[in-house]
């Protein structure tokens, strides 16, 4: 089918052309988006950053009820840091085809391409958001060291996982449909609240936990609480829940990738 | 040798599917150069997209032992936010060539000074197209397509232009758009028709003119007889 390429490439070479691609997609994104002017790409970073350390300043001065004993601080990065990865992966895969059109003439650039620049971007920025303003924190005395980094990591790279394939799985379907972009503000709107970021589960009625329960989301943000409060933060999680969830969504992605890149029209 | 077989490309529209290509099949093989008229809408840039590998065909195959160029359409896929040197290093780390010795044949040939280190948004349109053509340059293919090349630029502009791709690359492979006859005409050795979805093949330029002057309807303005027996 199409025109096939002389010569059967290898997998080492064809990750190599992949990192190179995407390498390449990955700077071309970060100069249209943030250019050269005033900070640059560390708006990246400093976006994020300025969200979360805002919704901190709030919650702590509206002593937010969250339903424990854990430090407002604490509770509102871990919180809000994971909404940042979620929702922002899925808002920018959302449309980013149509915005690329020109650069499906390049026959070594993919659709999935253009979505795996998007994502690195996101989790990169929301990552060293994380990561700097706990640094920030924990050196200033607010905030105490994680129990375990490496549960943290855990809950994290799941959050990321799901995000991940759901912003592609949606990316693809905006391709066809309008629906997708108008329906996503409202949906991450209204699931924001119910994500785990501003409760803890186990403060809630049992019949509200099993319903919270169903929204994956929920168990990364437990599982990075578990690995940043250790027991102190009674987290509710199920990784045989999550994990399988997110491996079907991500075939789910990938199906609907192949899917568009059969259908799409150049400009 | 790029082999087309039974080429079909039907879109869906509000109205039910639209037919574009219906069963186009011919080989091109290098130094061989097909033009190819038609009317607005019979499909011209619709079949090199689909050559170009840019987009799937509804059916049929396009068989290719040769590297195939992107379109080369004038004001083509850069992005304008970012300035020229942004992307042509783009466009080398893609292609995986050397950026120092692009840039130096991209200064050389588009002749924009300063200007490439601007975003390409603040370019002329005749700056874009000498950007998109040397860019276009930069990489080496077997075969060229090329959609309506003379729209823009200068004469000086279009005589680099002629001299890059018909002397220098005259060995390649080229399937030319244009609605230009006579480029067609000085720059191609086949020609074909495109029309209603089927693409008619000529050896002789003449022939291929004959037949699609009948298809678009062209008749002599009134005095035309006249003024090719007086210029004659």
């Amino acid at each position: 089918m199409a025109t096939t390429p002389p010569q059967p490439a290898s997998l080492p070479h064809s990750l190599r052309v992949n990192a190179r691609i995407i390498g390449a997609l990955l700077v071309r994104e970060m100069l249209t988006r943030y250019g050269r002017h005033n900070i640059g790409f560390l708006w990246l970073f400093v976006e994020p950053m300025i969200f979360t350390i805002g919704v901190t300043i709030l919650w702590t001065a509206t002593k937010s009820v969250h339903g424990s004993d854990l430090p407002i601080v604490a509770f509102a990065l871990t919180g809000y840091s994971s909404v940042l990865l979620w929702r922002n992966m899925p808002g920018r895969c959302i449309n980013a085809l149509w915005a690329n059109l020109a650069l499906m003439y390049h026959r070594n650039i993919k659709v999935l391409d253009i979505y795996a620049a998007r994502l690195l971007l996101e989790f990169g920025g929301a990552t060293i958001s994380f990561v700097t303003l706990a640094l920030i924190l924990i050196l200033s005395a607010w905030l105490e060291p994680p129990d375990d980094v490496l549960k943290v990591a855990g809950g994290w790279l799941i959050l990321a996982w799901f995000g991940a394939a759901l912003a592609v799985t949606l990316g693809a379907l905006s391709h066809h449909s309008e629906l997708v972009d108008k329906l996503w503000h409202p949906a991450s709107y209204l699931i924001f609240p119910l994500s785990g970021a501003a409760f803890l589960v186990d403060a809630l009625p049992k019949f509200a936990q099993e319903i919270v329960l169903w929204i994956p989301m929920v168990h990364g943000v437990e599982m990075v609480r578990e690995g940043w409060f250790g027991d102190q933060a009674r987290a509710h999680y199920d990784l045989g829940y999550v994990i399988p969830l997110s491996l079907a969504l991500t075939v789910a992605a990938l199906v609907m990738v192949r899917w568009t890149e059969r259908r799409v029209v150049p400009e | 040798m790029i082999r087309v077989r039974d080429l079909r490309k039907t879109y869906p529209t509000r109205f039910g599917e639209n037919l574009v290509l219906d069963g186009i099949s011919f080989d091109l093989d290098r130094g061989e150069r097909l033009g190819i008229l038609g009317r607005n809408g019979a499909g011209k840039s619709t079949m090199v997209r689909l050559i170009s590998g840019a987009e799937r065909p509804t059916s049929g195959s396009i068989e290719s032992s040769m590297s195939i160029s992107w379109p080369l359409a004038f004001g083509g896929a850069f992005q304008h936010q970012l300035t020229g040197v942004d992307n042509i290093r783009f466009i080398s780390t893609i292609y995986d060539q050397d950026f120092d010795t692009n840039l130096a044949f991209v200064e050389d040939f588009a002749e924009l000074g300063p200007y490439l280190r601007e975003p390409v948004r603040t370019y002329s349109s005749g700056m874009r197209a000498r950007l998109a053509f040397a860019i276009s340059m930069i990489i080496e293919f077997d075969c060229f397509l090329i959609d309506e090349i003379g729209a823009v630029g200068d004469a000086r502009f279009h005589d680099r232009c002629n001299y890059e791709l018909f002397e220098k690359r005259a060995d390649r492979a080229m399937i030319i758009i244009s609605h230009d006859a006579a480029y067609v005409r000085d720059h191609c050795n086949r020609w074909g028709v495109l029309h209603d979805g089927k693409l008619a093949q000529y050896d002789d330029f003449e022939l291929a003119y004959a037949d699609f002057k009948e298809l678009i309807g062209w008749k002599p303005p009134p005095g035309w007889l006249e003024l090719q027996v007086s210029t004659a």
